[in-house]
């Protein structure tokens, strides 16, 4: 039966959407077991090893558990926040991963297989959705009627207000040197010599990886700026009073923001899918390079959630104000003196 | 499959989200509520602009874009403004402890 | 598509801006201008305006709408709020807005025929990109309000961030 371009696109797409949900979200289960391995082996333990062959089915248990665990609903909780939070937190979590493109451009019947959603705005859109995800929190400690976690939520809210801001100025040196906010387009200006073009070397953009990757650790409410949800300081912060299913989709958030920023970190500095040793290793027809493309990403994917984790076992927590003040006095400025620097050898450059 | 929908309908909307606004505006007795319904109205003046430049880039290819950039002075005149209201609005609260704009009539009794 | 877009979300904007009137909790209200403003930003999409919906939503719904959020949080904004007194508001607030509109769209509706009509298209092949064009015209022709712009957000911290101190008691 022949079906007309537009049919063919939204069934394309729609297949393209549950294919990535489905692996984001066994990306995120996973996740919190490679964490849990990691950080027993670097405090010379095990981890999870008991489940399944070297602790594999670990995730599907802890999934298990907190399905059936009882949920339960304090009395004088404003019941339609506290339904919504959660929500907000997990969708805006999974969303970003619809503009991330995962590996080369490869048409099929006119439809970029590797990336959802082509924006010419790409790159706002992510930012767009973490100014959304702010609100999960927000919300989450107002509806609880509960004064700790409505004093957890508030630090975290402003924690993460204040770092994007830096977030967002440090991506503004990659939009410089790639003359285009879509993500496609950054990418591709990346992919000409291996490692050498990417935009930490080649770009000289290596001071904006670094503020770019505090801010996100900072975003993302992870060592070690996790003060909100430090299980010493706030009783749990602004998830104390959630059990079961909606515990489960902020736990599930927080992971999926760790593999959207990522994804970011990877698509603006380290070239997204391209390999480091450029066209060197060209061989094979489309399919071939598309696997080659999804294997490069997927291994950057995961080194940068190596270093997530390994961050988080060994540096210890920041105190609050020690915190705001990194984020503004220090992050902020230095975000907008690379921005200056990298118009200036821009222009420089263009004169000769 | 590509409907056309006339830019009027787009200018009514930003009437009736703007009237929506007045109507707020002139009814709420919280002053932060208030201060939301003149967001809205800000909201709904920033549709009609940006309709309209969607109306005058087919003539004007790229001045016609002036619209949009208006609608971006207008969001940052706008933040500006919430910034500084909130903050009087918190210095209110401090001496009057109330929100009511009833009961923050200085000139009262 | 451009109909279904439109209605849907217009549909959206007009029940979330009558939640903002009917609510009596401000914090409702502020959640209901959130959904307003992201409808908004749909809409600024499908106009051709890809900059601004993106703006609209990391600056007006992502930043002063948390900032509203925030004071309502902290100042623990007034639990239901009263009607004191204020029957003559309704008396004079919804004719006053009834009379809004009918003008407006009275206006509106005798020109619609000289507006013409949107539909959803790409864009024609060699055409700048939304932001090309916006930035053709913010830096050139509008560079001197874009640098006022900029004092005037200085300004504006400055007086926040005075008028929101805490008074230190001698």
């Amino acid at each position: 039966m022949h079906l007309t371009d537009f049919q063919i696109f939204l069934l394309l797409s729609l297949v393209k959407v549950a294919v990535v949900l489905v692996i984001t979200l066994t990306a995120v289960a996973y996740t919190v077991l490679l964490e849990r391995k990691v950080i027993g082996r670097m405090q010379n333990r095990w981890g999870p090893s008991r489940t399944g062959p070297f602790g594999l089915l670990q995730p599907l248990a802890d999934g298990i558990k907190l399905f059936l665990k009882e949920d339960l609903t304090p009395l004088l909780v404003e019941r339609p926040l506290f339904l919504i939070a959660p929500i907000i937190a997990l969708t805006c979590a999974l969303v970003s991963v619809a503009v991330v493109p995962f590996g080369a451009v490869t048409l099929f019947h006119g439809v970029d297989l590797f990336e959802v959603a082509n924006v010419n705005v790409g790159l706002l859109v992510i930012l767009g959705i973490t100014s959304i995800g702010v609100y999960g929190i927000a919300l989450s400690g107002w509806s609880s009627n509960n004064k700790f976690a409505l004093l957890g939520s508030l630090r975290a809210t402003s924690q993460m207000i204040s770092y994007e801001l830096a977030l967002g100025l440090s991506l503004v040196g990659v939009v410089l040197r790639a003359g285009s906010l879509n993500l496609r387009t950054i990418v591709d200006s990346q992919s000409a010599h291996g490692a050498l073009s990417w935009n930490i070397f080649g770009g000289l953009q290596i001071v904006a990886f670094f503020i770019y990757l505090m801010s996100a650790y900072a975003e993302t409410n992870r060592s070690p700026f996790d003060l909100p949800e430090a299980e010493s300081e706030l009783v749990a912060g602004y998830h104390t009073e959630y059990s079961s299913m909606k515990f489960a989709m902020f736990f599930m958030a927080e992971y999926a923001n760790m593999i959207t920023v990522s994804c970011v970190a990877t698509l603006m500095f380290f070239g997204g899918a391209s390999s480091p040793f450029g066209h060197l290793t060209d061989f094979g027809g489309p399919i071939a390079m598309g696997l080659q493309s999804i294997f490069w990403f997927v291994f950057k994917i995961f080194a940068f959630l190596f270093l997530y984790i390994w961050v988080r076992s060994t540096l210890p927590r920041f105190r609050y104000d020690q915190l705001m003040a990194f984020g503004w006095k220090f992050l902020m400025p230095v975000a907008i003196v690379n921005i200056i620097l990298t118009s200036l050898a821009m222009a420089l450059h263009a004169k000769v | 499959m590509n409907s056309e929908v006339p830019i009027a309908a787009y200018l009514i909307l930003g009437a009736i989200l703007f009237s929506i606004g007045v109507g707020a505006f002139l009814i709420k007795r919280n002053i932060i509520s208030i201060f939301m319904s003149i967001e809205l109205m800000l909201n709904a003046v920033n549709l009609t602009f940006v309709a309209f430049a969607h109306h005058w880039h087919a003539v004007y290819p790229v001045a016609g874009a002036s619209g949009q950039i208006f609608v971006f002075f207008v969001m940052v005149v706008a933040a500006a403004e919430a910034a500084v209201g909130l903050a009087i609005i918190i210095a209110i609260f401090r001496t009057r402890k109330t929100l009511n704009v009833d009961q923050i009539n200085l000139m009262h009794n | 598509m451009q109909l279904a877009l439109f209605i849907i979300f217009a549909a959206l904007a007009i029940a979330g801006a009558l939640n903002l009137l009917l609510q009596k909790h401000p914090i409702n209200s502020a959640l209901s201008l959130v959904v307003v403003m992201l409808s908004l930003a749909v809409l600024y999409w499908s106009l051709g305006a890809e900059f601004l919906a993106a703006a609209q939503v990391i600056v007006y719904s992502g930043a002063i709408m948390v900032l509203f959020v925030f004071v309502i949080m902290l100042l623990n904004a007034g639990e239901e709020e009263h009607t004191t007194g204020s029957r003559a508001a309704y008396f004079a607030g919804i004719p006053g807005a009834l009379a809004v509109f009918c003008l407006l769209s009275f206006v509106f509706l005798r020109e619609s025929k000289a507006f013409g009509s949107v539909q959803l298209s790409t864009a024609p092949v060699g055409a700048m990109s939304n932001i090309a064009e916006i930035s053709q015209v913010l830096f050139t022709k509008l560079l001197l309000p874009f640098e006022v712009t900029s004092i005037l957000i200085l300004v504006a911290i400055l007086g926040a961030v005075v008028l929101a101190r805490k008074e230190e008691r001698e």
